[in-house]
């Protein structure tokens, strides 16, 4: 039975996702988790004021979409976008110092957790008006077209949004300009402390609002890396075919309140419960093993994050607050923020 | 020399730009096939084509947030907002967005956009297509804001928001569209941040933005000739950069200062100049600031209304007269 068992598995590692590729996506839903949970950690002992947004639980999407895209596209998420940030490549000192308002932040400490940004991995920004990022990742798009690159442009954004005007207009001016944009909903079925079915027309708050922009109905089970990984492709092959955007609505859960100070008690009894069976980082782990890797190197995987991830974290500790030379720079290209002679 | 309007300035100056630089593109409601609601980038789409000049739907959000994805990432657009009271169903993109993601990102992001709008009274549209509301701009850390007020200047304020890397927001005032004015020959560049000494005098130095220059200058004219005052008017065309250095030199030289003002009382852009002037050259002063504004009222629409509203020049003449008495 045994030997059986794993011819069987051997034989499934090459479906189209691939062994390399699983790897690839277990790592970064692996790196993703275990920073949010050492952000977690660093809230409680106050090292991390302000507010923050943590995606624990959602991190297949953003580990999928990042994964299937090319260094030279563009990202653009919301306040809830340490994964996105980190999924495309941002260091992990650099996520954690910016959250803790350290010199080593990302950002210097001028951003904080809501505005995480790294352009040089096409990190474009972390947007926490709700639905400005829409019509600014449809403006990227716009310039890849414009410029004759095949860059994709990629918004993230929650259920929430698409109850807001911007989302409208980016989905109408982007389709009719047939722009490669991909925008992408993860429904985690609350809009902050509110179902997002009691707040919206409609079943599937993005889904169902396709059809009026021309656009085909597409969701996407969020908690699972490889459908989501698929589905990005899928869409990017279209936009840099010149055909166009899409909306995408990936179901997922957040296992955190909707910010810091949100301890979820508005959610029903059992519901975090049931949605932790679907957990995308075990359930993705068990797959793995079904599909024949060694538990050996997944846990080679594990034990190299939590490394790196405890090594990110002495890192920011270690490193200084931001200095007062620093407050009156960068407001304006020259570097300065002079606003008379 | 040549003659221009106003309005044609502004198409003047889009299209010296748009053929300097490829990475030049303008977009808004109505400017390309039908070249504007008030027929200032008429020519533009037939000389530089759609992918340039581009038409959109009637969605302020998506127009700016264009531009700002588009500037984020190479390009150098201009958008349109046709009224400049609009700003109030887009402002996130420009006081959220645009003015602040250069200083939150440490300076990661570059934003070089130009917005204009036309801004101002004195064509009887009422209280939603009348504002002047470039005092909002001047609120917000991180814009830099223009003003125009001849068609030399639209072409050589429009020609340096564009090359500039941070975004602008230029306010065209629309009662001077169809006001003439002499242009020069060739490439025209003002830089931002440079006042205009539009008259020299010695009795008062007037400040005055937009249309309220023209009218500011006619007032001296009266002044001089009917009442024997003899004043300085300075436009200071932009509101940031501020050229505080010249205001407060003519100050100093006139020892009084008047600014005439389109915005509502509350909070104008002379309020900040009149702070400026009383905190550094209080001992340079020989009587009160006296500001000329309109009142702190939404603007009517019937003419005899708007015009008791707006700074005339006969008020601009009477407050002077009896101020400087």
């Amino acid at each position: 039975m045994a030997s059986k068992k794993k011819a069987s598995a051997r034989s499934r590692a090459n479906d189209d996702i691939g062994e390399d590729l699983r790897r690839k996506l277990y790592l970064s839903q692996l790196e993703c988790r275990q920073v949010e949970q050492k952000a977690y950690d660093l809230f409680l002992q106050n090292l991390i004021k302000g507010t923050s947004h943590l995606g624990l639980g959602q991190e297949a999407v953003a580990a999928g979409f990042a994964t299937a895209m090319q260094p030279k596209d563009y990202t653009f998420c919301t306040y809830r976008g340490h994964n996105h940030t980190l999924a495309r490549g941002a260091s992990m000192e650099g996520v954690l110092g910016e959250l803790m308002g350290r010199e080593c932040g990302l950002l210097g400490g001028k951003g904080g957790s809501m505005h995480l940004t790294s352009v040089e991995h096409g990190a474009m920004g972390s947007y926490a008006i709700i639905g400005a990022h829409l019509p600014i990742a449809m403006g990227a798009a716009w310039s890849a077209q414009y410029r004759g690159t095949d860059q994709v442009s990629v918004c993230f954004f929650g259920d929430g949004t698409t109850n807001i005007g911007a989302f409208h207009e980016a989905l109408n001016m982007s389709q009719i300009w047939k722009l490669p944009v991909v925008f992408v909903c993860e429904n985690n079925l609350y809009m902050e402390y509110t179902p997002i079915s009691e707040v919206t027309a409609v079943e599937h708050p993005a889904a169902d609002r396709a059809s009026a922009y021309g656009m085909e109905r597409i969701i996407v089970d969020g908690n699972d890396a490889d459908e989501v990984y698929r589905t990005a492709q899928a869409a990017f092959t279209r936009a840099r075919a010149g055909d166009g955007p899409s909306l995408i609505e990936a179901m997922t859960y957040r296992h955190s309140g909707h910010s810091r100070a949100d301890p979820a008690t508005y959610r029903p009894e059992g519901e975090l419960e049931e949605w932790k069976k679907r957990d995308p980082i075990p359930t993705y782990r068990q797959r793995m093993l079904d599909f024949g890797i060694a538990e050996k190197d997944i846990v080679a995987i594990e034990t190299d994050v939590d490394r790196r991830v405890n090594a990110a974290v002495e890192t920011a500790k270690a490193s200084s607050p931001p200095g007062e030379g620093v407050l009156m720079t960068q407001m304006w290209a020259d570097g300065g923020s002079a606003w008379r002679n | 020399m040549a003659e221009l309007t106003y309005r044609e300035a502004v198409a003047a100056g889009l299209a010296q730009e748009m053929r300097r630089d490829p990475n030049v593109v303008f977009l808004g409601e109505d400017v390309a096939a039908a070249g504007g609601v008030f027929k200032t980038t008429v020519g533009l789409l037939e000389e530089f084509g759609p992918d340039r000049v581009r038409d959109t739907p009637i969605s302020e959000q998506a127009i700016l947030g264009a531009a700002m994805g588009a500037a984020m990432t190479g390009l150098r657009p201009i958008a349109e907002i046709m009224f400049s009271d609009f700003f109030a169903v887009c402002w996130d993109l420009v006081a959220n967005e645009m003015a602040k993601s250069r200083y939150m990102t440490d300076g990661q992001v570059t934003v070089p956009v130009v917005v204009r709008c036309a801004n101002g009274g004195g064509v009887r549209f009422g209280a939603q297509h009348s504002q002047s509301v470039e005092n909002w701009a001047m609120a917000v850390p991180g814009l830099k804001v223009v003003a125009p007020s001849t068609p030399a200047d639209v072409i050589g304020l429009l020609a340096s928001s564009v090359r500039d890397d941070d975004p602008v927001v230029f306010f065209e005032q629309k009662s001077l569209y169809a006001a003439k004015g002499e242009v020069p020959e060739g490439e025209h560049v003002v830089p931002l941040g440079q006042a205009n000494i539009a008259r020299q005098g010695k009795d008062v130095t007037i400040v005055a933005l937009a249309a309220m220059v023209p009218r500011a200058l006619k007032a001296a004219d009266i002044l001089a000739a009917e009442h024997g005052i003899d004043a300085t008017v300075i436009d200071p065309r932009t509101l940031v950069p501020l050229d505080t250095k010249t205001i407060l030199e003519e100050t100093a030289k006139t020892g009084r200062l008047v600014t005439v003002e389109e915005n509502p009382r509350l909070c104008g852009w002379g309020a900040e100049v009149v702070s400026i002037v009383s905190e550094e050259a209080f001992w340079d002063l020989d009587g009160p600031i006296v500001r000329i504004t309109t009142p702190h009222i939404p603007l009517p629409s019937a003419d005899a209304l708007e015009d008791l509203a707006l700074p005339s020049v006969e008020r601009i003449v009477e407050t002077i007269r009896t101020s400087v008495d």
